[in-house]
């Protein structure tokens, strides 16, 4: 076969300048203050913003539960359908993917605001105006709008793999509805699970544009601490950079715990 | 499918469209007031098209995402090529940093290269843009690559070799040919990304050289900018057209096997 180790020294030249290098200086920045000398400071400055850092996991985590609650239906519904009608219905699952997050994002702006449609609705029948933005529940609506296409890729792609057959036997040695999901569906499905809980977890967590939209001031998430350490008015990149290493190290513990679940290439699969 | 699973996918489907149908609904609206209908216009599209700043970070976009997908398209192939040469450990070790900007957070790719940038002194702008988007690109070019080269049968090479050809003629007339799916796979999906891509260029974009997200950005910070919706509308509009045409194409080779 043919071998060539050098055509991949130009990449490997850009992977260490772009790759690793930025890596190695954000646990630069995190261990050393203004004047480039070693301090643990900005690691015990995290402890102020524990609050922020839980609420971050918290609405995260009930995104993905939620994207997994309504996606898994999805997934299994077009899994089954006529090949013809799966393509249309896929496209038409991830279609509002590809128009930019920003503007998915302002569009929720106009229907939660207090005089928005949705609350002009409610009027129509003299309920209302309800808070609805600048709440949690806004911001996990917007984790669960601009995800869910990433939870029902992944669980879609896996779905397609069980074979009618293997439900049908299952039907036939006499499994009832929610045996057929529970021991056969369900075991089966695990590794796209992972994936999708995985690919909606990880933007859930480290977003700082829907808690902004949707959030107000006051639901700050670690995404939005950390643009302010770097863009914003409180400019700390050491902070910022002791809080994106806190956050990377989270990220990859979860993937670790969720790879030890499920497998690691339908993950790679998945995300390709 | 049953009558549960339609009514299912429909709720799910609403949910999915309903916002972008109120803008685009809201984009021909006469009133400022996104709350007030107050008659049809394209008003706001005739004002899209006059505003500089849109059009210019709209050549921006197009640019960096036409030389981003360009270079990591040629630097990743190679570099898969390098890479299936490596004995397994090396080459584990190299997919493994490989894998870093996708299992990261966008924002700590972000940050880091923002980092980077700061401790090496060079100048926001157009090229530290364009680094980044190469460097968030090459990882899904190797990776559609890869896969590629795996199955290329061995045994083809060796016959060209056999038949005289040089080794580096051999690649491009045998390997190149059979990897071309994953290339060009590398290649959408390095420009499509580039395009759609805000958070990095967020932290690596210079006042200079802004890019069409980071416009919808600025944009969406202020209280009022109808022209939102009809930018939403336009993209909306051009990435459906794109999907129903892929999607015909995909469709054709396998009616034509069929019939034949």
């Amino acid at each position: 076969m043919f071998k060539s180790r050098l055509s991949a020294a130009p990449y490997l030249l850009w992977m260490g300048i772009f790759i690793i290098a930025p890596l190695l200086l954000v646990c630069y920045f995190a261990f050393t203050d203004a004047s480039g000398s070693f301090t643990l400071a900005n690691i015990q400055g995290l402890t102020a913003h524990v609050d922020v850092l839980l609420r971050s996991l918290w609405l995260a985590a009930v995104a993905t539960v939620i994207c997994l609650v309504l996606g898994y239906p999805v997934a299994y519904i077009l899994s089954r359908a006529e090949e013809g009608q799966q393509r249309i219905f896929l496209m038409l699952c991830l279609l509002p993917m590809w128009m930019n997050f920003l503007l998915r994002t302002y569009a929720w702006m106009t229907l939660l605001e207090n005089n928005g449609l949705i609350n002009r609705f409610f009027g129509l029948f003299g309920l209302g105006p309800f808070e609805m933005i600048n709440t949690q529940g806004a911001v996990v609506l917007g984790m669960v709008y601009n995800y869910l296409p990433f939870m029902i890729m992944p669980l879609y792609s896996i779905m397609v793999k069980i074979e009618n057959s293997t439900i049908q036997a299952a039907q036939d040695l006499g499994a009832n509805g929610v045996q057929v999901l529970f021991k056969v569906v369900l075991p089966l499905s695990v590794p796209g699970i992972t994936s999708g809980v995985i690919m909606v977890f990880v933007p859930a967590i480290s977003t700082f544009i829907i808690s902004k939209m949707l959030g107000g001031g006051s639901n700050l998430l670690i995404g939005d601490l950390i643009e302010l350490q770097f863009l914003g008015n409180a400019y700390n990149p050491h902070l910022g950079a002791a809080m994106s290493l806190v956050l990377m190290i989270i990220i990859l513990l979860c993937l670790g715990f969720l790879n030890y679940f499920g497998d690691e290439d339908a993950t790679r699969e998945a995300i390709l | 499918m049953k009558r549960v699973s339609k009514f299912y996918l429909a709720l799910i489907y609403i949910f999915l469209y309903a916002p972008i149908l109120v803008m685009i609904v809201l984009s021909f609206n006469a009133s400022k007031n996104r709350n007030v209908w107050s008659g049809f216009t394209f008003k706001w599209y005739a004002e899209l098209f006059h505003n500089q700043i849109v059009l210019e970070s709209l050549g921006n976009t197009l640019l960096i995402a036409c030389i981003a997908a360009v270079a990591s398209t040629v630097v990743g192939t190679a570099a898969a090529v390098g890479i299936n040469s490596f004995r397994r450990h090396v080459r584990n070790a190299i997919l493994n940093v490989t894998y870093m900007p996708m299992i990261n957070p966008e924002i700590v790719t972000g940050v880091s290269l923002m980092l980077l940038y700061v401790f090496l002194g060079v100048k926001f702008g157009f090229l530290t843009l364009l680094y980044s988007h190469i460097t968030f690109c090459l990882p899904y070019v190797i990776l559609s690559v890869l896969p590629k080269l795996r199955q290329v049968d061995p045994n083809i090479y060796d016959a060209a070799l056999d038949l005289g050809c040089t080794p580096v003629h051999a690649f491009w007339k045998v390997i190149l040919p059979q990897i071309m799916p994953g290339v060009f796979s590398g290649f959408l999906m390095s420009f499509t990304y580039s395009l759609d891509d805000f958070v990095i260029s967020y932290f690596t974009n210079g006042a200079t050289s802004q890019t069409l997200p980071i416009t919808i950005y600025s944009m969406t910070r202020r209280k009022v900018s109808p022209e939102i919706n009809a930018l939403s509308t336009i993209l909306f509009l051009v990435v459906f057209t794109l999907l129903i045409i892929i999607n015909l194409r995909g469709r054709n080779p396998k009616k034509k096997k069929r019939s034949a």
